[in-house]
């Protein structure tokens, strides 16, 4: 065949490689330049208990331990929560929240009416600790390691499938870990 | 008619000014560096808008976050870097040259020259193949060996 037949035939080839390939990125999801960088640190009230403080030595007091950033105006985070119970019930891993630009009596009501998997929850009125954790939508979690290191970050509803594929395995490496 | 149309525009002129004055700084040029910095911060929640243009809630903390470091006396180069090591090189509107950058910087123009070479390559050899050659000495002899076969009759 000639030249002139077999050129198009190749740059649109490579169109679709490429539309193939840019199509199934989530521009919504922007990597973290916190990934294994030291995880910031925050002192921050509980929700729970105003005169009471969570502070980033809870969550490195762990081998492991998970970072979750909710709201009660958050919908996607209703779609996760019955997945964080079931992780909390079942001791798999210790679950800290970081409660996200709320108010305190929404924050309570909700935890009551859904339930709290979470060892504490900080209270971030105003968002200052999510802008020092690159938070930029809710939910994300993040997976924190015993040095303080962030291992992983999750955008968006964590489900069973993400938590198989993605999270899991690097829990239970560090859980394995130095034990 | 007339009091109702004045009562509408002075609404207008209560919005746009609430707007722009969301914000006190000492100085004028401090005010300038903050409309700069926040028109070249890309929010992440809308991706598409920068943060002065962005009502999203997101937007509104950053923008608070400069004015308070500008008020502190950061420079802009520190916003900036205080930006980038949270959110990445992604709220960037102007993005570094880096490795990861570089086909961003230098795409186009490596576009634009292949398809400069291509669309020369393509017209030189159609002038190549369509142009008129003077005949060989040969091929005249044929030619007037069959306009001299049929008459000179075409």
């Amino acid at each position: 065949m000639k030249m002139r037949f077999i050129l198009p035939l190749i740059i649109f080839a490579a169109l679709i490689a490429l539309f193939a390939v840019g199509l199934q990125l989530n521009p919504r999801e922007v990597p973290s330049p916190l990934i294994d960088k030291a995880a910031p640190n925050f002192d921050l009230p509980r929700v729970d208990a105003a005169e009471a403080r969570i502070t980033r030595s809870d969550l490195t007091a762990h081998k492991v331990s998970l970072f979750n950033v909710w709201a009660s105006w958050c919908v996607a985070c209703r779609q996760e929560h019955p997945f964080l119970m079931e992780l909390a019930r079942d001791n798999t891993v210790p679950i800290y929240g970081l409660n996200y630009k709320d108010e305190r009596k929404d924050a309570v009501a909700w935890l009551k009416r859904h339930g709290d998997p979470y060892r504490a929850s900080g209270f971030d009125h105003e968002g200052r600790v999510g802008i020092d954790w690159g938070v930029y939508g809710v939910p994300e979690t993040f997976v924190v390691d015993a040095q303080g290191t962030i291992r992983y970050k999750h955008i968006g509803p964590l489900t069973p499938q993400v938590w198989r594929e993605k999270l899991e395995p690097i829990v239970r490496e560090l859980q394995g870990a130095a034990s | 008619m007339r009091p109702l149309l004045a009562v509408v525009l002075l609404l207008f002129a209560i919005a746009a000014q609430a707007a722009i004055s969301a914000y006190k700084f000492d100085t004028p040029e401090q005010e300038a560096r903050f409309n700069k910095l926040s028109q070249e911060l890309r929010c992440l929640v809308c991706q598409n808008q920068n943060i002065a243009d962005s009502n999203a809630g997101l937007a509104l903390d950053l923008r608070r976050q400069i004015h308070e470091m500008i008020l502190a006396g950061n420079s802009d180069t520190e916003i900036v870097d205080f930006m980038t090591q949270r959110y990445g090189d992604f709220v960037l509107y102007r993005p570094p040259v880096r490795a990861g950058t570089l086909l961003l910087w230098v795409g186009p123009f490596v576009l634009l020259l292949v398809g400069g070479v291509a669309l020369a390559w393509f017209v030189h050899r159609r002038v190549a193949t369509t142009s008129e050659t003077p005949l060989s000495a040969a091929e005249q002899q044929r030619l007037e060996a069959l306009v001299r076969e049929r008459g000179g009759q075409s």
